[in-house]
């Protein structure tokens, strides 16, 4: 398609690559009127609703200027009353908060067992969505990569626990040293995905998922599922740490390993579970990701490892019940302060920036204990 | 004496009444840093054992040597007729060793059922019936098992860590300074409570700083000196012997009796 | 494969401006963690608070070089000030995450489009560095194959390096000095000599700061231009990797180590463009090969940390962490 840039008496003209990139030379900084031709656009293909064309942009401090056009149906500007806007983004907060809970809760159990602050559960995240891409490509069934995926994730906990976090325990290495290890492991981890997947954005199957009306509410299909989905196995783990003989021999192993030991727990057993079912959710976690945002890109489960060290602070470090409790707040703050007017860019700022205010007031977190903080 | 030589399989190391036998054992947290220079004792079916000694003299060592805590350089450990030197702590409770530490001795987060649950993790079937055992000793721990430990006081907690303990029936019990860090009052009700887990068939050592306290309860007594077993005897005998009371007892000793 | 273009390549890595900001950062670093155990995850945030500190006063005021100059150290120090408040008190993992956090922030607001007019968003700022060149002694022509723009830009960078490190150095043997360190080994020990550790520890955090704060003005004037996207985590991390090369309570080893991280950077590059190029590499293609360096400084930071934790010229009794 043809794009033209015109300032006074100046006029560029450039055609877009088929990748939809396009580049105009200008003589001098200032405002220029930028415009696509839409009768060039290819077929079945329009200007997404609400993008100005032409428009005005303006560069005076740089020599390049990006301007985007973006196309099709999924960028609709939203134009909702203030309720049913505020109501909306509480949904997909939520199920954005459960989704991040996922991750955070496996961050948490592993923080508290091990002591662990764990930077490449980030690429856990990742993990499990680049797996169901991958295993999708090579034609395997929908419902199957999604099952290999989370045995992957799980796979991926196993083994870091195994050839790494284990012998640097045996070895006596301090909590700070193997946060540092973690973050080389991260680094290394991300561009070995990089190095595989690429570094574009890719779809996993039935990513396009059109809004529908609920009651008051409209979700897309897949936020619902994926709410649904987060719901159903956070409640499982809670049932799992509060009923079941594993689950309270985790929490003893967390309150008190050296106690555990002596009560015949076998401690380094309890931990391995706990790796393995950090990374099968976390793969979880970075699946549902891939739909919420949507797209899969190597760097996906970095973008939001804040979001889940956010949680998991506000909480409280080491507690499940306040990592989940930390995730929601997090992922409904995210999405209500774009409803209060905080730019969409700016809006993972909040979150962080709540994290250390409550940390100021309340170091321990929400539902931490005293004694954790030193 | 050795009428109930019923140990299993393995080779009868010891006489059959004897429960613990520890054999010159040396350990150390460093390597080259003894702190235990070959130290000997013995406890046998149902005893209650005492082990005083001045600071430094490895008296908690011991105990945490006993129960793979510590590195063990050479010397044996041995539990109803099995060489269970070295093993790994959650190897030992099966093996019939139940250990209270003296500090971080409960699941503060679990609630006193809970914790009880943990204590015999590796035999969940019979709970119900130890757990009778245990709430026979200690009613107050049957009464309000759903609380959390975190909110018992130092007395209370001191229960919940001997009734987990207990849970696995043990041979043996091994308590580190019970009564440190309580007021007197709660010192006495420790020491009774000590007497009656012993009175009720399991044989106990018990490290205690409270040095008289501690042989007035025990069947038989060891006094430990730089990392050895300096003197044995019975309570009595040890109350009355003058090096004891010079040493560690002090005059006071006499005024007690 | 040419060899000697690899080897000149790698070597000129040493002196360049890019290595002389990662030594001033990873020194900053050193102060921080090396000298006073605080992990600050925000390196990158200070740099890019110097570099925009710099250039926004330079485009939007036209302040001139000295005044921008002093701005961005400045607001470096307001922004130790503002991170040290809340997270001083609190526990190293804890001081990560919000030191991470709070340099998120920074990136996010200088991405932000509501503040194009200012910051230039995505895009960046350009165009600032004409009042630093306005001042360059050395007349046009040849200096060791580089212009007098490029060899300007070196000799400064370098002075800065020398004098910041002289500085550091002679600040460590102080008293001041062995009171941080004190700290680092045992804080209740200081506290209980009556020294207000939490002053001390923000006094480091602001010089180890304002190091970070040169550091971006280094970095990004010889490109002419700031851009967010490089003052994400991962540069953190890369800094990160130069001090646990060089040596942690060290003063020269930062700088070391940053010259080591970019010497290896550029010879792997070389080398694998090189055999992808003769083809003797097939199963690679050049854009892998760049992430494959990556994957390396990954890597070599974890062996570091577990095999070599006090670097190649540290010492392992000034180790934070035991």
């Amino acid at each position: 398609m043809t794009i033209t840039a015109t300032k006074d008496d100046f006029t560029g003209t450039a055609t877009s690559s088929a990748n939809g990139a396009w580049n105009i030379g200008v003589p001098e900084q200032g405002t220029y009127t930028v415009e696509l031709d839409e009768s060039t656009l290819p077929e079945g293909i329009a200007l997404a609703e609400g993008q100005e064309n032409p428009r005005d942009v303006t560069f005076s401090q740089t020599s390049n200027l990006s301007v985007i056009f973006a196309f099709g149906e999924g960028i609709v500007v939203q134009q909702q009353d203030f309720g049913q806007n505020l109501l909306n983004r509480l949904v997909a907060g939520l199920s954005f908060g459960l989704l991040l809970a996922l991750a955070s809760v496996g961050l948490s159990l592993i923080f508290g067992t091990t002591g662990l602050t764990n930077f490449a559960h980030g690429e856990m995240v990742t993990l499990g969505a680049v797996l169901v891409f991958a295993f999708n490509a090579l034609g395997l069934p929908f419902w199957l990569a999604i099952l290999l995926a989370l045995l992957g994730g799980g796979l991926f906990g196993y083994a870091q626990d195994r050839g790494l976090w284990r012998p640097l325990r045996r070895r006596g290495t301090g909590l700070v040293p193997m946060m540092i290890v973690s973050i080389g492991l991260a680094l290394a981890v991300r561009y070995v995905i990089q190095f595989y997947f690429g570094g574009a954005t890719q779809q996993l199957p039935y990513a396009q998922s059109p809004e529908i009306q609920l009651g008051p509410v409209s979700i897309s299909p897949n936020n619902l599922w994926s709410l649904g989905i987060s719901a159903v196995v956070i409640a499982l783990i809670g049932i799992v740490l509060l009923k079941t003989r594993l689950g309270k021999a985790t929490r003893a192993v967390a309150d008190n390993p050296a106690l555990a030991a002596a009560s015949g727990i076998d401690v380094d057993s309890v931990i391995r579970i706990v790796w393995i079912t950090g990374g099968m959710l976390a793969s979880l976690g970075g699946i549902l990701w891939a739909y919420y945002r949507p797209g899969v890109t190597f760097d996906m489960g970095s973008a939001i490892l804040l979001l889940i060290f956010a949680g998991v602070t506000l909480g409280g470090l080491g507690t499940v019940f306040g990592a989940l409790i930390g995730s929601i707040i997090v992922g409904i703050f995210v999405e209500l302060t774009t409803v209060f007017g905080l730019a969409a860019d700016l809006k993972y700022v909040g979150a962080l920036f709540i994290m250390i205010v409550v940390l100021l007031f309340r170091p321990q977190g929400i539902l931490g204990r005293r004694e954790r903080v030193g | 004496m050795s009428s109930t030589s019923a140990a299993p399989a393995a080779q009868p190391v010891t006489d059959g009444d004897s429960v613990v036998k520890v054999t010159d054992l040396v350990a150390g947290y460093l390597p080259g840093v003894n702190i235990l220079n070959g130290c000997s004792i013995e406890a046998r079916k149902g005893e209650l054992i005492g082990i005083i000694g001045p600071n430094g003299a490895g008296k908690s060592t011991l105990l945490k040597a006993m129960f793979g805590l510590v590195k063990v350089h050479s010397g044996t450990v041995v539990v109803r007729g099995q060489d269970i030197t070295g093993l790994k702590a959650n190897k030992l409770v099966s093996r019939g060793v139940g250990f209270v530490p003296q500090t971080n001795n409960v699941f503060a987060t679990l609630t006193i059922e809970e914790n009880l649950q943990m204590g015999m993790f590796q035999r969940p079937k019979d709970f119900a019936e130890r757990f009778d055992f245990v709430a026979g000793l200690f009613p107050e721990l049957g009464k309000r098992r759903a609380q959390r430990a975190g909110s018992l006081s130092g007395g209370e907690r001191q229960m919940v860590a001997m009734g987990r303990a207990l849970m696995m029936d043990p041979a043996v019990l091994l308590l580190d300074e019970p009564s440190a860090g309580l007021s007197p009052v709660k010192q006495d009700e420790t020491f009774l409570r000590v007497h009656e887990i012993n009175r009720a068939g399991v044989s106990v050592i018990m490290v205690e700083q409270n040095a008289r306290r501690c042989l007035q309860i025990c069947d038989r007594a060891y006094v430990l000196d730089q990392g050895r077993d300096a003197y044995t005897g019975t309570g009595r005998e040890l109350m009355k012997d003058p090096k004891v009371i010079q040493l560690y007892l002090g005059t006071l000793a006499d005024t007690a009796e | 494969m040419d060899f000697g273009f690899i080897l000149s390549s790698a070597a000129s890595e040493i002196f360049s401006p890019t290595t002389a900001a990662y030594a001033l950062a990873a020194l900053g670093l050193a102060v921080h963690f090396g000298y006073s155990g605080l992990l600050n995850f925000g390196q990158a945030g200070f740099m890019a608070v110097g570099a925009y500190g710099f250039a926004i006063s330079t485009l939007t005021f036209g302040v001139p070089f000295f005044v921008g100059l002093l701005i961005a150290i400045l607001a470096s120090a307001v922004f130790a000030l503002l991170l040290g408040i809340p997270t001083l008190r609190l526990r190293a993992d804890y001081l990560a995450i919000v030191t991470i956090a709070a340099a998120e922030i920074v990136r996010y607001i200088v991405t932000t489009n509501q503040l194009t007019s200012v910051t230039g968003s995505a895009n960046g700022l350009a165009a600032f560095e004409g009042g630093f060149y306005s001042m360059n002694p050395f007349p046009e022509g040849s200096y060791f194959g580089m212009n007098n723009r490029d060899f300007f830009i070196r000799v400064v960078g370098w002075a800065l390096v020398a004098l910041c490190c002289t500085l550091i150095w002679l600040l460590m043997r102080s008293p001041w000095g062995r009171v941080l360190k004190g700290i680092r080994e045992d804080e209740n020990a200081v506290r209980s000599l009556g020294k207000n550790v939490y002053a001390y520890k923000m006094q480091a955090l602001i010089i180890g700061g304002v190091l970070g704060a040169l550091a971006g003005m280094v970095f990004t004037l010889p490109r002419g231009a700031v851009q967010p996207a490089n003052y994400g985590t991962e540069l953190t991390f890369f800094l990160y990797t130069c001090l646990l090369l060089g040596g942690l309570g060290t003063v020269l080893g930062p700088v070391i180590g940053a010259m080591i991280f970019w010497v290896v950077l550029s010879l792997t590059q070389g080398i694998l463009y090189g055999l992808i190029e003769s083809g003797a590499i097939t199963w690679l293609n050049t854009v892998q090969a760049g992430q494959l360096r990556y994957i390396l400084v990954g890597v070599a930071l974890m062996l570091l940390m577990i095999f070599r934790p006090q670097g190649v010229f540290g010492n392992k009794k000034e180790l934070a962490f035991a």
